[in-house]
């Protein structure tokens, strides 16, 4: 394995991994702030790739409009799962809202493979972002180089906003104490309901992301979600910067597996995530609840 | 005699004259169980279109006309043979089903072969597409119909050499069927002289191929063997583009392709492709009138090879139990070796010893897009193997029920 092809490989990983930070940020952030754990994100990011490929279809919108419209389409599906049935479950067990989250993605995941079969459809690369740029040790397609520089801008962006301003102040505090920030004047119900609208905003925007290089597939959440959820568990369940952080190193240790035992390249991650677990139950990032 | 008595002897004797053509089938139904992936990457090319092609097969047949019952049931082995097994067991045991259809993953088909043959049941494979099926597999409770790993090795990897690839990377599915593929093209590519460079093995039901294209490139190997179906091989194709594969001067041979991957492909990127595959919709009046029908009844999806295999084995095999007046699945399987074969899709043939149906095998090359018509318009012949050449030789796959 020469260090240029090794390079190569790396390059992958982190590209892949930028898929990973995305999802899991908005898990992170659906759990971190809403104490949900939401199943339904890997349908939900499905759903993101095929309301850009309707927009194509049917509207001749392209990519870049999809970019804007599929996250805002899919997130007002989401405010309406969260006010007609999610939000009866905050005051119960986690493993509930799991269950039903669980559940809508069985439903949604079915109908869609329902109407559209399980092969998949096709989505071009929209012409801006053709072709690639000779590394030397490598062709790097410029969608995928567009890919990871998106994902990290709007990962730190979110970081940043749920971090260090106001409004993720308020979002932040609204979790920790809902009935005092709601006697200062502020509208957690609303609150609660734009931030499950944003987390899946946020897996829509992955599913648009993904649309020109996965097959537009009713499979492909059910694909991602698993491996998700084992980032964010690794990254710590409550932490936004952690889902950030491991998902891109997770997507370089995959690509390293690809390269000397791709065998096992789809059971490496999990494989981290158990001996996460014995050592620091929390996640690497996680705060102890 | 009171007239009751007199309408009783009646009604009994009415009873006891039914058909004893049911005598012997057990239970007097015949029972037939699809069993495939519905749910993943397999499920278009059989899935719920293969319940549609065995049921027509059943009313083409005219099964009720003959007074013969026919019952189906059908599930999704999710790709997992221990599911698969599960399912048979059940199916054969309590459910009394005489006979499992289609099986494609040749993981859960050597599972189930086996069970098969220990129940004295009947199993006909489609969707499969493993050798070893009719090589050291074989049971005498087992036919494989539509095409298997050595007629496409023979088929596509013949071609492809001789059209000047003469330098082979493999990129491999890592469970049975893949590596049954890879060996059969490889031992074709080495006879006629072609290198093999490398070969990578990715995990079943891959998304993201990237970093194995990467190794595909670094090889520079001429032809780049996609010893994969279904989703993996239109995920890596798909890809490829992305990473100027094709630009960079190699190219893909698509070792097992169906008609519902170059659909979801689309023809500007499955264009050029070359395959083998043994049944085409387009063919003949016959075909088209089957596919006709089919469509409207699988969300407009025109029959695959292995919906086409699914139609022709179900009427073989009540063609069959119709001859026996049983579903015994030891006597049947015998049976269907016996009798020639004769179907609208593909044509005359026979079944041999060891449980291997053999047919004409076809390969196609993928139009262009302004050569199409429209949307399943897809496949130009390149050439028709004759059935002599399609299949491997009986006496070179070391199935004991062959008599050397």
């Amino acid at each position: 394995m020469t260090t240029q092809a090794l390079f190569g490989q790396l390059l992958i990983g982190l590209i892949n991994g930028a898929f990973y930070a995305l999802l899991s940020l908005g898990l992170a952030v659906i759990f971190g702030l809403l104490n949900i754990i939401n199943f339904a994100h890997g349908a939900l990011y499905m759903m993101g790739a095929f309301v850009a490929y309707f927009l194509l279809q049917w509207a001749g919108l392209g990519y870049w409009w999809a970019l804007l419209v599929a996250p805002i389409v899919v997130a007002l599906v989401g405010t309406v799962l969260e006010r007609t049935m999610l939000r009866w479950l905050y005051h119960l067990d986690h493993l509930y809202g799991l269950l039903l989250t669980f559940g809508i993605a069985l439903v949604i995941e079915g109908l869609f493979r329902n109407e559209f079969g399980s092969s998949g459809l096709p989505y071009s690369i929209p012409d801006a972002l053709r072709g690639s740029y000779n590394l030397g040790f490598m062709f790097l397609p410029t969608y995928r180089a567009w890919v990871v520089v998106f994902s990290l801008v709007v990962c730190l962006t979110t970081w940043y906003v749920i971090e260090r301003t106001r409004l993720g102040a308020y979002l932040r505090a609204a979790t920790e104490n809902p009935t005092l920030v709601q006697a200062f004047g502020i509208n957690v119900p609303r609150m609660i309901t734009l931030t499950y609208g944003f987390g899946v905003g946020l897996a829509a925007l992955a599913g648009v992301l993904a649309a020109p290089i996965y097959q537009v597939n009713p499979l492909m959440g059910a694909n991602m979600i698993i491996v998700v959820f084992a980032v964010v568990v690794i990254g710590g369940m409550g932490s936004i910067m952690g889902s950030i952080v491991t998902g891109f190193a997770l997507g370089i240790v995959e690509g390293l597996t690809k390269v000397f035992y791709p065998e096992a390249s789809s059971t490496v991650i999990f494989v981290i995530m158990a001996l996460v677990l014995f050592v620091r139950p929390a996640g690497l990032f996680g705060r102890t609840a | 005699m009171t007239i009751v008595r007199a309408l009783a002897l009646v009604l009994v004797a009415g009873l006891a004259a039914a058909p004893s053509a049911l005598a012997q089938i057990s239970d007097g139904i015949i029972k037939i169980g699809i069993l495939n992936d519905q749910s993943s990457l397999y499920a278009d090319l059989g899935g719920a279109g293969s319940v549609v092609a065995a049921r027509m097969a059943v009313e083409d047949f005219g099964a009720d006309k003959k007074g013969l019952k026919v019952e189906f049931v059908s599930a999704d082995h999710q790709n997992k043979a221990d599911v698969g097994s599960q399912i048979a067991r059940q199916w054969y045991d309590t459910d009394k089903v005489d006979v499992i259809v289609d099986v494609p993953n040749s993981g859960v088909a050597l599972a189930l072969t086996q069970i098969t043959k220990e129940k004295g049941k009947a199993m006909l494979v489609s969707g499969a597409a493993t050798a070893d099926l009719t090589g050291k597999a074989c049971t005498p409770n087992t036919i494989h119909w539509t095409y298997d790993t050595w007629a496409l090795a023979n088929g596509t990897g013949n071609a492809v050499v001789k059209t000047g690839g003469d330098t082979w990377f493999f990129l491999t599915s890592d469970y049975a069927f893949g590596h049954a593929l890879e060996r059969d093209v490889e031992a074709v590519v080495l006879k006629n002289g072609a290198k093999v460079l490398g070969k990578v093995r990715h995990p079943l039901n891959t998304q993201d191929f990237s970093s194995f294209l990467l190794q595909t490139q670094a090889s520079k190997a001429k032809i780049i063997g996609l010893a994969n179906a279904g989703g993996d091989t239109t995920n890596a194709i798909k890809q490829g583009a992305e990473f100027g594969i094709v630009k960079g001067g190699q190219n893909f041979a698509g070792l097992l392709v169906f008609l519902t991957d170059v659909h979801a492909l689309g023809l500007p990127t499955a264009q050029g492709l070359i395959f083998t595959e043994t049944f085409y919709w387009d063919a003949n009046e016959q075909t088209r009138a089957f596919a006709k029908r089919f469509a409207p009844r699988d969300r407009g999806i025109h029959p695959t090879m292995v919906h086409a295999g699914v139609y022709a084995a179900v009427t073989h095999y009540l063609k069959a139990v119709e001859a026996l007046k049983s579903d015994d699945g030891t006597k049947v399987i015998a049976k269907m070796k016996e009798m020639p074969t004769d179907d609208p899709l593909f044509g005359k043939g026979t079944v041999r010893a060891d449980g291997r149906k053999v047919h004409p095998a076809y390969l196609f090359e993928v139009k262009k897009p302004n050569e199409s018509k429209g949307p399943w318009d897809y496949y130009n012949l390149r050439a028709t193997i004759p059935t002599e050449q399609a299949f491997r030789p009986l006496d070179q796959g070391d199935c004991p029920l062959v008599k050397k």
